[in-house]
C-alpha cells in the first residue's frame, strides 16, 4: 500500500471513524420538486459532506465492497483521494473500471451491492455512502472541467462493434477502446444512451450527465452510429464483410409485458416503455416537442420496480392528483431501490399495495375510465423466495382512474435473435452464453445486458459488457496465435 | 444524412419524396416501413416504403398531410435533409404465387400496395387492383400501379373516375365474377375493416397491412399493440400486415383517435405561411 495510504489509516482510529454519523444526500423540497419535471431530486454532497464521509472508511484489511461491486471498482482507493483531497484522482480510480460513473454514483442499488458488503455492517453500524461519494467525485471532475481519459493501449488496428448504446454497450466500449480497438456502436434509435435516455428520467439522471459520459467516450475514439438497426438496416454479414473481428450484442430488454386482461387496450393504458419514452426520449412534456402524451389526472402505475416508481412520479409531475402504485405483493417485496419508494411517498404517491387489476373498462369513446381491482393476500413463498400472492376470494374494488401505466416487465428485444441464424437462444427469448466471456454459440459474438439477463439493472450490464470485452479480446488474440 | 433528391405533388395534399437511404433501399422488401423525424423536436412516425432504387440508393415516401408531423415532412424540399430515418422495420409481405390476387387500396395506401403488387406479380400471381379515392384528384400512382396489375378497376365516390361507388364494390365485383385467392388491403382503417367484412362474407383469405401510432417502431414501446384473433399483438415487430379476418378494427380505430384532442392543440405549431 501506498505511505500515504499508511499515514492517512493511521491518522485517525477506526473507533472515531464509526463515531461520525452517515451524511444524510440532501434533497429538493418535495412539494417543490413534484410539480418540476428535470430538476434532480439529490442534490449531491458538498465537498465538506464527501471529506467527513470519507473518514467512515476504515480502509479495512480485506475490502469486501470490491467484491460487491460488479465492475470491481478500487473502492477504499478512491474513497481514501476523497480523504486526502485529491478529489480528481478519485475519479481518475473509479475510471480506471467504470465508465460511467456519474451515472452509476446515482442509479446504482448500493444498498444491495457494494454497501451491503461494508465492514461497518458486522458492527451495526451504518454502512459508508459508497454511491454518494462516487458520485461526488464524478460530478467533481466534470463540474471542474478535468475530465481524463484513461490510458490508452496502442491501437490494435482491428474494428469491433457493438449493437444497442445502452449501459452494456457503453462499458463494453469503454474497455475494449482502452485496449487499442476501434470500436463503433450501431444504436436504433435517434439518441445514445439506451435506457438511460428512453428510462430513466432526469429527476433521477439528467441527460447532461448521460451527454458528458457519451462525450468521454468519443474522445477515446469511440464511433457512434444511430438510426442503425442491427439484423435491419445491416446484417451480421455486412459487418463480418467490413472486417469487424467481434460483435456484441447489448440490445436491451426492447419487449413491454401486459397482463392480457380484459380493457387493456383502451385509450390510457400503455405501457412504462411507451410512457417514459414518450417524457424522457421525446421530451414530450415540453410544449416545443411534437409528441404528444396523455396528462392524466388520476394515474395509476401497475407494479413495484423501479421502473414503475419512474412512471409514478413522472406522473405526479405531469400533473397527477391521485399517483397510485398498485402492487400485488406488500412493499417488503417490492424489487424498487428504497431510495425510489421513499422518493416516491414523499412526493405524494398513493401505494396501494396486495391490489392487482382483473379489468379496465372504458367510456363511450374507448378511454379507461376505471379499474376493477382484485385483493391480495400473501401466501406460501414462491420460486423467487418471496411470498406469493393469492386472491382474497370475492374481494374487488372498483377505482377511478384516467390513465393506466403498465410497468410489470419487459422481455428481450427479438430483433437479433430473429434475424441471426444459429444464435442460441433461451424459452424466455434470452441469448444463451458462457457466463464467463459472454461469448454466445456464435463465437464471434458476444452478448450482455438484458438480452442475456432479461431485465435487470445498469451495473449489472455494464458488469457484462466489461466481462464480453474482456472475453471478446482473449478470443480475438487467440484466433491470431 | 438523408437527403430528399425529389419532391412531387401527386394531389394537393400528398407529397413523394425521393431520399437518399443507400443501406434501407438496399434492404428493404416489400412491406418494411421506416420511421421518419423532422427537427430536433420531431415525433417519430411510420412511413411505408413505396419504392427503392439500389443503384441511385433512395427510397420512395409517399406522404399525406394528415397532422403536425406529416405537415412538416410536406414542407420539406429537395436538398433538404430529413432528421431520422430508420429501418426497414416490420416483417416482409409474404410473397407466392397464389393465383389470382386482389389488391384494394384506398387514398395514399396506394403506395404502400405498390410493391406488394410489383412483388406479387413477379411471383406469377394473377394481379387485379381496385383502386380507390373519394374523387378523380386523389387517385395516386395509377399508372406506376398498372405496370404490375393485369387489371385495375377504379372506383370513386362521386364517379369523377372510373366507376361510381366504393372500394368493397370494386371488390365485390371481382368476387362475384371469378374466383380469387388471396386479397390485400391497405388504406384507411375504416376501408380495411369493410373489405375485411366484405372478403370473409366470401371467405377469401384477406392481408391488412396496418399503419397505427407508434414511437419507436422497434418493439420497444407497445404504443402500435392491436388485437389479432383475441391475442395482442404490436404492429411494429408481428406485422405490419395481418390476417384482416382476426383483427379487430373497432379497436384499432379507437386507438388511432387516442392522441386525436392533444394533435389538434398541436396543429397551431405548423408556420402560419405554409
Amino acid at each position: 500500500m501506498q505511505p500515504w495510504r499508511v499515514e492517512l489509516r493511521n491518522s485517525m482510529k477506526p473507533k472515531d471513524r464509526l463515531a461520525i454519523p452517515r451524511v444524510k444526500m440532501p434533497e429538493l423540497d418535495p412539494e417543490y420538486r413534484s410539480h418540476t419535471m428535470k430538476e434532480e431530486v439529490n442534490l449531491g454532497l458538498t465537498p465538506e459532506m464527501a471529506l467527513m464521509e470519507s473518514k467512515r472508511c476504515i480502509d479495512c484489511a480485506n475490502p469486501t465492497c470490491v467484491q460487491g461491486c460488479p465492475v470491481s471498482i478500487n473502492i477504499p482507493k478512491f474513497i481514501k483521494n476523497i480523504e486526502r483531497g485529491e478529489f480528481l484522482e478519485a475519479a481518475k480510480t473509479l475510471k480506471e473500471t467504470s465508465v460511467l460513473p456519474a451515472v452509476c454514483g446515482r442509479v446504482c442499488p448500493q444498498e444491495k451491492q457494494c454497501e451491503a458488503q461494508c465492514i461497518h455492517l458486522k458492527t451495526k453500524n451504518e454502512a459508508v455512502a459508497i454511491g454518494y461519494l462516487e458520485r461526488f467525485a464524478a460530478d467533481y471532475e466534470r463540474d471542474t472541467g478535468n475530465i481524463s481519459i484513461p490510458e490508452m493501449a496502442a491501437p490494435l488496428h482491428k474494428k469491433v462493434a457493438a449493437v444497442g448504446s445502452g449501459p452494456a454497450g457503453l462499458a463494453f466500449a469503454g474497455d475494449m477502446a482502452k485496449m487499442g480497438y476501434e470500436v463503433v456502436l450501431f444504436e436504433a434509435l435517434h439518441e445514445i444512451g439506451g435506457v438511460l435516455r428512453y428510462g430513466i428520467p432526469e429527476f433521477r439522471l439528467p441527460n447532461k450527465i448521460v451527454d458528458a459520459e457519451i462525450r468521454n467516450l468519443i474522445a477515446m475514439g469511440v464511433h457512434f452510429v444511430t438510426n442503425c438497426i442491427i439484423g435491419k438496416t445491416i446484417t451480421i454479414d455486412d459487418l463480418l464483410a467490413e472486417d469487424y473481428k467481434g460483435i456484441f450484442i447489448g440490445s436491451g430488454a426492447g419487449l413491454p409485458r401486459f397482463m392480457n386482461i380484459k380493457g387493456e387496450n383502451l385509450v390510457g393504458i400503455m405501457s412504462s416503455n411507451e410512457y417514459l419514452t414518450r417524457v424522457n426520449l421525446m421530451d414530450a412534456a415540453n410544449p416545443e416537442s411534437d409528441t404528444p402524451v396523455i396528462k392524466g389526472k388520476k394515474v395509476a402505475v401497475i407494479g413495484g420496480g423501479n421502473t414503475a416508481m419512474d412512471a409514478v412520479r413522472t406522473a405526479r409531475r405531469l400533473g397527477a392528483e391521485k399517483a397510485m402504485i398498485v402492487y400485488r405483493r406488500t412493499e417488503e417485496e417490492m424489487p424498487a431501490r428504497i431510495e425510489e419508494i421513499k422518493h416516491a411517498k414523499e412526493e405524494g404517491i398513493e401505494f396501494m399495495t396486495l391490489r392487482n387489476p382483473i379489468e379496465y373498462y372504458g367510456d363511450k369513446n374507448g378511454r379507461v375510465t376505471h379499474m376493477l381491482l382484485q385483493v391480495m393476500e400473501l401466501g406460501e413463498p414462491d420460486a423467487s423466495g418471496r411470498r406469493s400472492p393469492v386472491e382474497v376470494k370475492g374481494k374487488t374494488e372498483l377505482v377511478e382512474v384516467d390513465e393506466v401505466i403498465v410497468s410489470v416487465g419487459v422481455s428481450p428485444n427479438p430483433l437479433i435473435p430473429q434475424s441471426v441464424k444459429g444464435l442460441e437462444v433461451t424459452s424466455r427469448g434470452t441469448l444463451v452464453v458462457n457466463e464467463e466471456t459472454m461469448q454466445t454459440s456464435i463465437p464471434y459474438i458476444f452478448a450482455g445486458g438484458d438480452i442475456v439477463r432479461g431485465g435487470a439493472t445498469v451495473i449489472l450490464a455494464m458488469g457484462d459488457g466489461r466481462k464480453a470485452a474482456k472475453g471478446m479480446n482473449e478470443w480475438i488474440m487467440k484466433q491470431n496465435s | 444524412m438523408n437527403k430528399i433528391v425529389s419532391k412531387e405533388y401527386l394531389s394537393p395534399n400528398v407529397v413523394k419524396f425521393e431520399v437518399e437511404a443507400p443501406l434501407i433501399a438496399k434492404a428493404r422488401r416489400a412491406g418494411h416501413f421506416v420511421i421518419v423525424r423532422v427537427g430536433e423536436k420531431g415525433e417519430r412516425i411510420p412511413l411505408t416504403i413505396a419504392a427503392a432504387d439500389t443503384e441511385k440508393g433512395t427510397i420512395t415516401l409517399i406522404v399525406q398531410k394528415i397532422g403536425l408531423s406529416t405537415s412538416k415532412l410536406c414542407e420539406l424540399n429537395e436538398g433538404d435533409c430529413i432528421t431520422d430515418l430508420v429501418g426497414p422495420l416490420g416483417k416482409a409481405t409474404h410473397i407466392e404465387n397464389f393465383g389470382t390476387v386482389v389488391c384494394a387500396c384506398g387514398g395514399v395506401g396506394t403506395a404502400p400496395m405498390l410493391p406488394i403488387a410489383e412483388a406479387m406479380k413477379k411471383a406469377g400471381n394473377h394481379v387485379i387492383t381496385v383502386l380507390a379515392a373519394r374523387t378523380k384528384e386523389l387517385i395516386i400512382l395509377e399508372e406506376q400501379i398498372r405496370k404490375f396489375s393485369d387489371e385495375v378497376i377504379i372506383m370513386t365516390d362521386d364517379g369523377s373516375y372510373g366507376n361510381k361507388g366504393l372500394v368493397t364494390d370494386g371488390v365485390e365485383m371481382v368476387l362475384k365474377r371469378q374466383k380469387v385467392d388471396l386479397c390485400v388491403t391497405i388504406g384507411p382503417a375504416i376501408m380495411m375493416k369493410f373489405v375485411s367484412e366484405l372478403t370473409k362474407k366470401y371467405n377469401i383469405p384477406t392481408v391488412a397491412s396496418l399503419n397505427t401510432i407508434m414511437v419507436d417502431g422497434t418493439g420497444m414501446c407497445g404504443a402500435c399493440r392491436i388485437s389479432v384473433g383475441g391475442k395482442t399483438k404490436f404492429v411494429c415487430v408481428d406485422g405490419p400486415e395481418f390476417d384482416a379476418h382476426q383483427v379487430d378494427f373497432d379497436e384499432m380505430l379507437i386507438r388511432l383517435n387516442g392522441y386525436k384532442d392533444i394533435e389538434r392543440e398541436q396543429l397551431h405549431k405548423i408556420s402560419p405561411n405554409s
